[in-house]
C-alpha cells in the first residue's frame, strides 16, 4: 500500500484528495515475509488486520493475497480481524495475538498501540526490511522522537535501539551475539535497578548502557 | 395477599421500612396490587388530620407533568435488540421521561424508495421526530443493497459520531481514569466508497476530505466541549504524511478553535495518540477526528473501559437530528434468552435525553445505572455476573432512590408514602385509566422485587 503519496488540492482550499493504492505484488510480498518470519521464529499464528468490510476492493485484495500465502503454510494458523475490533482486543486481551500482518496505515496504528501496551516507545525494537537492505530502528514512531530536551538531560531510553541492534545481528546471522545482547538487556530491565524516566526510574542513558555492558557475558 | 397475613400495624411497619429505604415508588405500586382503595384509606388514617384534597392537588401537580410528551423513533433492531429496547422503555417510563416511542423494524424486503431494508416510513419518522434510539442491526448478507448503517447515515446526513468513554466505577479494567469523548467525522474521508481497479492486481481507493464536512464536525466538537464543560479538544491526524487531506482537516479545526478561546486546542499525530491512549488515557478530553482514525480510535477507547457492550453512542445530523445507538452487535447466539446487557442502549438513551435537554431525568437514570453496576450484585454474563436482562433492569429501577420529582425530596418517609399513594390515584383519575393499566405503565415488576426483598414471597 503506497502511503497516499499522490495528493491533490482541488478547488483551491475546499477539497483534499488522497489516493490509497494496494497492489497484489506488495501484499503478497509482505504476507510471504510474515509467514516466513513466523515459520523461522516458531510462531503459531498469523493474523491479518484489515477493513475489507468497507474497503472491499483494496483490503479485499490484501486479504486475498494473505489467504493465498497462508495455504502454503498449513502448520501456521491464519485468521483475519477488522482493524477497529483489533485495537479493542489489543487493549483488552493482547495475549491473543502472535504475528500480525497489516497494510501500511493500520500497521502504524497497531504497532504503536501494541508498543504502548508492552512498555512504550523506549523499549520496543523494530526493523525495516527490503530485498537488498535492512534498516533497524525503534519499533514505535510515537513519542520522544527528536526531542532535544530528553537528549540534553540524558534521559533517553537506549533499550529500544539496543534491542533493535540485536534484531540486526540476528538478521546478519549472528544469533549468539544477538542472544547475549538481548539477555543482558532483559536482565537489566527485570532487575529494575537501572531504569530511565519512561520506565519509572531515575537513571541516565549512560547508566543503563553501563549496566547492560556489565551484564554481558 | 399480604393483607390477609399481616395485621394493620405489621403492614404499616413493612411499608415504613420500604419507604425508609426510599423505594417508595415500588411501595406504592405494591400497594396498588395488593390493596387498592384500602391502601388510600389506610394512608389517610396514618397521616391523621392532613387533608387529602390538598395532598391530592400538590401530587397532581407533581405527578402529572405539564410538558408535552416528545415523540421519538425507536429501532429495536435484530437479535438482542428487542429485549434491550424493552429495558429502555421500562426504565424511561418509571423515571417519568415524557417520551412516546414510535417503533420501526427492519423489513424483510428491500424498499425501492430507499434501496434498503429500512422503510421510507422509518426514515421519515426520524426526520420528523428529530430524535431516535437504535438498537443493533444485522446487515443481511447478500449483494445489491447498501448496509443499513450506511443507509441511515446517508439518508439522515449524520455527520458526527459522538462516543463518551469513561471508566465505570465498579467495573474494573486496566485503566480506571478514562474520561474522554471521541467525535468522529462520519460522512467522508477514507470511507467514501470510491474504489476501482486500475489494472489487474492494483486497486486504488480515494480518500476525500472537504472543508465543509471538516468545519461541520469541528464546530460540533467545540460546541459539545463548551456545553458539557470540557476543557480541551484534540484533533487527531496524520498531516505530516497526508498533507493535503489531513492538512485541510487541521486547518478547519484551527479556524473553529479561534472562535472558542476558552477551550484549549491541540493537534496530536495518530501514532502519538495511540501510544498516549494505552499508556495514559487521562491525558485526553475531547478528540475530534476524520472518519478512519475515528472508527479505530473510538473502538480502542471502548476497549479501554470495558468493550462495546457498555459503550453509548450518538449520531448527530443536520437540523439537530440525533440518533443514539448501541454500537455492539446483535449477538444472535444469545437472542431471546434474556441474557443480554442493556447498558449500552440505556446509556445511549441517556445521551438522547441530554440532547433533548431533559437533564434531570438523564442524570437520574445515569446514576441508577452507574450505581447498579458499581454495586456489583446484578451483572449480566458479559460483565462476569449471572443476572438476566430483566433482573438487571429491575435492579436499576429499584436501586435508584431519585426517581421522583425533586420537589418531593424533602418529604418525610410518611409524607412520601402518602404522596405516592395519592399521586398514583390522582394520575389514575386524571388519565382515566384503570388501576391495572396504571400499574402496568409504571412497571409492576418492581413491587415483586420489594416483596422478595422482605421475604414476603
Amino acid at each position: 500500500m503506497l502511503w497516499c503519496d499522490m495528493e491533490a488540492s482541488l478547488n483551491l482550499l475546499n477539497l483534499g484528495l488522497g489516493r490509497m493504492v494496494i497492489t497484489k505484488f506488495c501484499s503478497e510480498r509482505i504476507a510471504k515475509y510474515a509467514f516466513e518470519y513466523a515459520y523461522l521464529n516458531n510462531r503459531k499464528k498469523v493474523t491479518a488486520v484489515h477493513k475489507a468490510n468497507i474497503m472491499k476492493l483494496a483490503d479485499g485484495l490484501f486479504l486475498e493475497s494473505c489467504r493465498e500465502v497462508a495455504k502454503k503454510y498449513p502448520g501456521i494458523t491464519y485468521n483475519e480481524i477488522i482493524v477497529d475490533n483489533c485495537c479493542m482486543q489489543l487493549v483488552a486481551k493482547p495475549e491473543q495475538f502472535d504475528v500480525m500482518v497489516t497494510p501500511n496505515l493500520y500497521g502504524n496504528l497497531v504497532a504503536n498501540t501494541a508498543a504502548g501496551i508492552a512498555g512504550g516507545t523506549g523499549v520496543m525494537p523494530g526493523g525495516n526490511v527490503g530485498a537488498d537492505h535492512a534498516v533497524f530502528e525503534q519499533g514505535a514512531s510515537a513519542g520522544n522522537v527528536g526531542k532535544d530536551s530528553i537528549v540534553r538531560k540524558n534521559k533517553a531510553n537506549p533499550v529500544a535501539l539496543l534491542l533493535s541492534s540485536a534484531m540486526m545481528l540476528r538478521h546478519l546471522q549472528f544469533p549468539s551475539f544477538a542472544d547475549r545482547l538481548e539477555t543482558a538487556v532483559k536482565r537489566v530491565i527485570s532487575e529494575g535497578k537501572c531504569r530511565t524516566k519512561d520506565l519509572g526510574g531515575q537513571s541516565t542513558t549512560q547508566e543503563v548502557v553501563d549496566a547492560v555492558i556489565a551484564k554481558l557475558e | 395477599t399480604l393483607r390477609s397475613v399481616l395485621t394493620e400495624e405489621e403492614t404499616f411497619t413493612v411499608l415504613q421500612n420500604i419507604s425508609d429505604s426510599n423505594s417508595f415508588v415500588a411501595a406504592s405500586l405494591w400497594c396498588f396490587e395488593e390493596m387498592t382503595m384500602a391502601a388510600a384509606t389506610f394512608a389517610k388514617r396514618l397521616i391523621g388530620s392532613r387533608s387529602s384534597s390538598t395532598t391530592a392537588t400538590s401530587v397532581a401537580r407533581a405527578f402529572c407533568s405539564s410538558t408535552t410528551p416528545i415523540t421519538a423513533t425507536m429501532f429495536p433492531g435484530d437479535g438482542i435488540g428487542p429485549e434491550i429496547a424493552e429495558s429502555v422503555k421500562q426504565v424511561f417510563t418509571t423515571a417519568g421521561v415524557p417520551i412516546n416511542w414510535e417503533e420501526h423494524y427492519v423489513s424483510a424486503e428491500i424498499d425501492p424508495r430507499t434501496q434498503s431494508f429500512l422503510t421510507w416510513e422509518s426514515l421519515e419518522s426520524v426526520r420528523r421526530n428529530k430524535v431516535g434510539l437504535k438498537g443493533p442491526m444485522a446487515t443481511p448478507i447478500g449483494k445489491g443493497h447498501r448496509s443499513l448503517n450506511l443507509t441511515l447515515r446517508k439518508e439522515l446526513n449524520l455527520y458526527a459520531n459522538v462516543r463518551p468513554c469513561y471508566s465505570l466505577p465498579g467495573y474494573k479494567t486496566r485503566y480506571d481514569d478514562v474520561n474522554l469523548i471521541t467525535i468522529r467525522e462520519n460522512t467522508e474521508g477514507e470511507y467514501s466508497g470510491l474504489e476501482h481497479q486500475v489494472v489487474r492486481g492494483v486497486v486504488e481507493s480515494l480518500k476525500i476530505i472537504t472543508r465543509q464536512a471538516s468545519l461541520r464536525v469541528a464546530e460540533y466538537a467545540f460546541h459539545y466541549a463548551k456545553t458539557h464543560g470540557r476543557e480541551r479538544v484534540s484533533a487527531i491526524h496524520k498531516a505530516n504524511i497526508m498533507q493535503k487531506t489531513d492538512g485541510l482537516f487541521l486547518k478547519c479545526c484551527r479556524e473553529v478553535a479561534e472562535k472558542y478561546p476558552e477551550i484549549t486546542y491541540e493537534e496530536v499525530v495518530i501514532d502519538n495518540c495511540c501510544m498516549m491512549l494505552v499508556k495514559n488515557p487521562a491525558l485526553f478530553d475531547v478528540l475530534v477526528m476524520p472518519n478512519l482514525y475515528g472508527d479505530i480510535i473510538s473502538d480502542l477507547c471502548a476497549g479501554l473501559v470495558g468493550g462495546l457492550g457498555l459503550t453509548p453512542s450518538c449520531n448527530i445530523g443536520e437540523d439537530g437530528v440525533a440518533l443514539a445507538e448501541a454500537v455492539h452487535g446483535s449477538a444472535p447466539d444469545i437472542a431471546g434468552k434474556n441474557l443480554a446487557n442493556p447498558t449500552a442502549l440505556l446509556l445511549s438513551g441517556v445521551m438522547m435525553l441530554r440532547h433533548l435537554k431533559l437533564n434531570e431525568q438523564a442524570e437520574q437514570i445515569h446514576s441508577a445505572i452507574i450505581n447498579t453496576i458499581a454495586e456489583g450484585k446484578y451483572r449480566t454474563a458479559d460483565l462476569g455476573g449471572s443476572s438476566t436482562t430483566t433482573d438487571f433492569t429491575k435492579a436499576i429501577l429499584t436501586h435508584s432512590s431519585i426517581f421522583l420529582p425533586s420537589s418531593m425530596k424533602s418529604f418525610s418517609p410518611k409524607e412520601k408514602l402518602v404522596t405516592a399513594f395519592m399521586g398514583g390515584f390522582t394520575s389514575q383519575l386524571v388519565k382515566e385509566i384503570s388501576i391495572e393499566e396504571c400499574v402496568k405503565e409504571a412497571g409492576c415488576y418492581a413491587s415483586n422485587v420489594v416483596l422478595q426483598r422482605f421475604g414476603c414471597i
